[in-house]
């Protein structure tokens, strides 16, 4: 990038504003956060994106959709980004929202602790398998089946995700040491679904 | 009975359940953080409801979190009970009529729930 003004060039950083936009129209990033979620941070989050959406006159059932998978990842995050270790504070949780052709990408990434990684990968995998009646059957039963956790979930994020979404969840987890991991979560709305499913 | 109102916010809905003037309502946006605390009040007024004899329970969510959807499974089973304890009860759920998700999962609530459910779509 060419230098217009110099006025902060005593900051070689600033340059990092301009790149950093540029990755993200490139990207067609609506919304980035990273660091600490809350139920605030949540609401923020909504809204913009609502307001973004309003202004596009994008199909409200669409809409809904993704608000509705936006809101179990944001409060996933919200719930499980510290767990009982504070060793990976310095690897705050990450919340994006981004379009790639007609579909819309939301993306999440947060440390755990990596005992839990197995679990979580099970748990997703078995969702992935289903289609559109068998998570309906799924979610069912484990809504009968559920009682809300300490933390206030019902354990029905992914299976909502993947039903709301009509697409398979996509993940990674990547080790930051011995004991924690990053997850790394993808939901992905069409927004070309109006064939009635 | 005593009244029940709770004011809607952009997180929580609007709950108003009211014997003296039939009114009983849930309505708004349901994504409370903690379900638990936000719905504790409706549980505790529906454990003491006495006296009434028929109630339409109103549902007009427009959107709900996961955890809210399963309390909304616990709300229905303790209209049950009071069904089973001679209150003419009937759940009408209220969805937009553009909203397929919300009919859905009307339709889901109604296949599980041993309540007459009325499914009214709105304009």
């Amino acid at each position: 990038m060419e230098e217009v003004n110099n006025f902060g060039a005593k900051n070689e950083n600033m340059t990092f504003v301009y790149e950093l936009q540029q990755l993200m129209k490139a990207n067609d990033v609506i919304l980035v956060y990273e660091g600490y979620f809350s139920q605030e941070i949540t609401k923020s989050v909504l809204l913009m994106t609502e307001r973004k959406f309003d202004a596009e006159q994008l199909d409200s059932n669409v809409k809904k959709k993704i608000f509705n998978v936006m809101v179990e990842v944001l409060q996933n995050i919200c719930k499980h980004q510290f767990v009982e270790e504070h060793e990976y504070l310095d690897t705050p949780a990450i919340f994006m929202i981004g379009t790639v052709g007609d579909d819309y990408l939301i993306i999440s990434g947060n440390p755990l602790l990596s005992k839990n990684v197995d679990g979580i990968r099970e748990r997703i995998d078995r969702v992935n398998k289903e289609d559109k009646d068998g998570l309906k059957a799924m979610y069912k039963a484990a809504r009968l089946a559920s009682q809300i956790s300490e933390v206030g979930g019902a354990g029905l994020g992914f299976i909502d995700m993947a039903r709301k979404s009509g697409n398979q969840i996509e993940y990674r987890f990547d080790n930051i040491n011995e004991h924690v991991s990053y997850f790394t979560l993808l939901a992905k709305v069409s927004s070309n679904q109006s064939d009635g499913e | 009975m005593d009244v029940l109102v709770i004011a809607g916010t952009e997180d929580t809905p609007q709950v108003v359940l009211d014997a003296a003037n039939a009114k009983f309502e849930m309505s708004g946006r349901s994504l409370p953080e903690d379900v638990t605390s936000f719905y504790k009040p409706v549980f505790e007024w529906l454990a003491k409801v006495d006296g009434i004899s028929k109630m339409d329970f109103h549902i007009k969510l427009e959107y709900f979190n996961t955890a809210s959807s399963k309390i909304l499974l616990d709300i229905f089973s303790k209209l049950e009970g009071l069904k089973e304890n001679g209150v003419d009860v009937t759940i009408v759920w209220n969805y937009s009529s553009d909203d397929e998700d919300m009919q859905e999962a009307g339709e889901e609530y109604s296949e599980l729930v041993e309540v007459p459910f009325k499914l009214v779509p709105f304009d």
